[in-house]
């Protein structure tokens, strides 16, 4: 059995409505609510980056998984917002958690989906022999150009897995991947902000991807909506998984857990991933839990997960994913958060 | 910070690493070569807790230059249940509503950025317990 043997997440503290935003470039706040789906997003202090969230949420991981960070045999960070352009980010979260130096480690890049494809090369490298564990991390700081459509929601987050084959929490039955290069999102070198296709990043770009890896492991797991317990798709925010959940068959119900952009926005990398998080937090025994991410470029990748007994003990064993949701908030207005976000210039 | 001295102080810095006298049981954060209370040579590696209690703090107002976004801030020295004192920067808090005493966590942050070019520096900084 391969699959998850220790989850966790780490969500900042602070976040920005909408309507603080809206108010500074002349929007309309409700429209841009109803539109997205979206009431509020997570912000980073500028001491927080993709490291430190990948750092607190492996050490959830750990938490849970209840292993000796030695026997971990790879450390992968996936990310569009890894600190340095040219120095990984997975040696200093391997160092933190005290893996080194018996381990193998790379950055992943790939949108939105760079979290999802760490967690298969993990799951890759446990059932092949290679490694007796893998952690496994999507995260991001991520960044919306002022006064753009993905200012409301680009939002900063990550979740830890630790795939292995002892004491599964969550077995990977299944996994598909579908990808065809689609440009709707990119960021060229040197770019600060990444830019996107508008109208064109829905349609042809993400529900078509989606629809595609649904369609791809339904098949391949010959299943059924229906067999499932619980849904987690990509959420750039909060319209398109229900939108997307509703086109191919799946109930408010079997979203709901896993559904955080309302009130979290876009994490990127950390999306599915953490919406995962907050899946097996309330899940139970038996459950099936289906995972599907969305990478611009463009790709998804989807996991068939079915929760074992082991997930009654480990689930408190770390925070809870609602606990860093929805406790101890700290509301910023929009300058906090321009300079927290470096959007302000100053003289050197 | 020079490259060279982050890297030195990793073992400190990220992981929490002390180091206990084998002989008196004496523990060093930072750890030391010779036990400044027996003599010692030889010492047993541990890690700190990631939970302490705030024992004092002050708040900066005029800070280091590198520091000037962060003002004003908390520095605070926190005790672990085995003795041990460390001093670092209290951060996601209410300044007004710190309290001696508080139940603090420790959680891996940046501390230097170096503008935009230099190396990053990271360590631990406090937080209130909240769960
Ligand atoms: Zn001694």
């Amino acid at each position: 059995m391969v699959g998850i043997v220790g989850y966790g997440a780490q969500i900042p503290r602070h976040r920005i409505k909408v309507e603080e935003i809206a108010k500074v470039w002349g929007a309309d706040a409700p429209s841009y609510k109803k539109g997205l789906m979206l009431s509020e997003k997570s912000v980073p202090t500028p001491d927080v980056d993709t490291i430190t969230l990948s750092v607190a949420a492996a050490r959830n991981a750990l938490k849970r998984a209840l292993i000796n960070p030695k026997d971990i045999g790879a450390v992968y960070v996936g990310s569009e917002s890894h600190p340095y352009a040219v120095k990984p980010s997975g040696t200093t979260v391997a160092e933190a958690i005290g893996c080194v130096p018996d381990c193998h480690c790379a950055d992943f890049e790939f949108a939105c989906k760079a979290g999802s494809e760490a967690m298969f090369v993990g799951l890759g490298l446990v059932k092949s022999g290679f490694c007796k564990y893998v952690l496994a991390i999507g995260g991001d700081t991520s960044q919306g150009a002022p006064g753009d459509a993905l200012e409301y929601s680009a939002a900063a987050g990550a979740a830890a897995f630790i795939m292995g084959k002892k004491d599964v929490i969550a077995e990977c039955t299944h996994t598909y991947s579908f990808m065809t290069d689609t440009p709707d999102f990119w960021r060229r070198e040197h770019e600060f902000y990444p830019q996107h296709a508008g109208r064109f990043t829905g349609e042809p770009a993400y529900f078509r991807t989606v629809k595609g890896a649904a369609a791809g492991i339904l098949k391949k797991a010959g299943m059924t909506p229906k067999d499932f317990d619980y849904v987690i798709f990509h959420q750039p925010n909060g319209k398109f998984p229900q939108r997307v959940g509703k086109m191919l068959g799946f109930t408010k119900k079997q979203i709901e857990p896993g559904w955080l952009a309302p009130r979290l926005g876009n994490t990127y990398s950390g999306a599915s991933p953490i919406g995962l998080t907050s899946t097996l937090d309330i899940s139970k025994p038996g459950d099936k839990i289906l995972m599907i991410s969305y990478g611009s470029g463009a790709g998804s990748d989807a996991f068939v997960w079915k929760v074992t007994d082991r997930i009654k003990e480990a689930r408190d064993l770390a925070v809870r994913t609602s606990t860093l949701l929805d406790k101890n908030i700290t509301y910023v207005d929009y300058g906090t958060y321009a300079k927290y976000r470096h959007k302000i210039l100053k003289n050197k | 910070m020079f490259p060279s001295r982050i890297w030195r102080e990793m073992p400190q810095r990220y992981r929490l690493e002390a180091s206990t006298c084998k002989k008196c049981g004496k523990i060093f954060y930072p750890p030391r070569l010779i036990c400044d209370k027996c003599g010692y040579r030889k010492f047993e590696k541990i890690n700190l807790p990631e939970e302490g209690k705030l024992k004092t703090f002050t708040v900066i107002r005029t800070p280091a230059s590198q520091f000037s976004d962060e003002a004003p801030y908390a520095i605070g020295i926190i005790r672990f249940s085995n003795g041990l004192q460390m001093m670092g920067q209290i951060v996601d808090c209410d300044l007004e509503k710190l309290k001696i005493g508080q139940a603090m966590r420790l959680e891996f942050r940046r501390v230097q950025t170096h503008d935009t070019h230099g190396v990053l520096s990271y360590a631990h900084k406090f937080v209130p317990k909240w769960y």
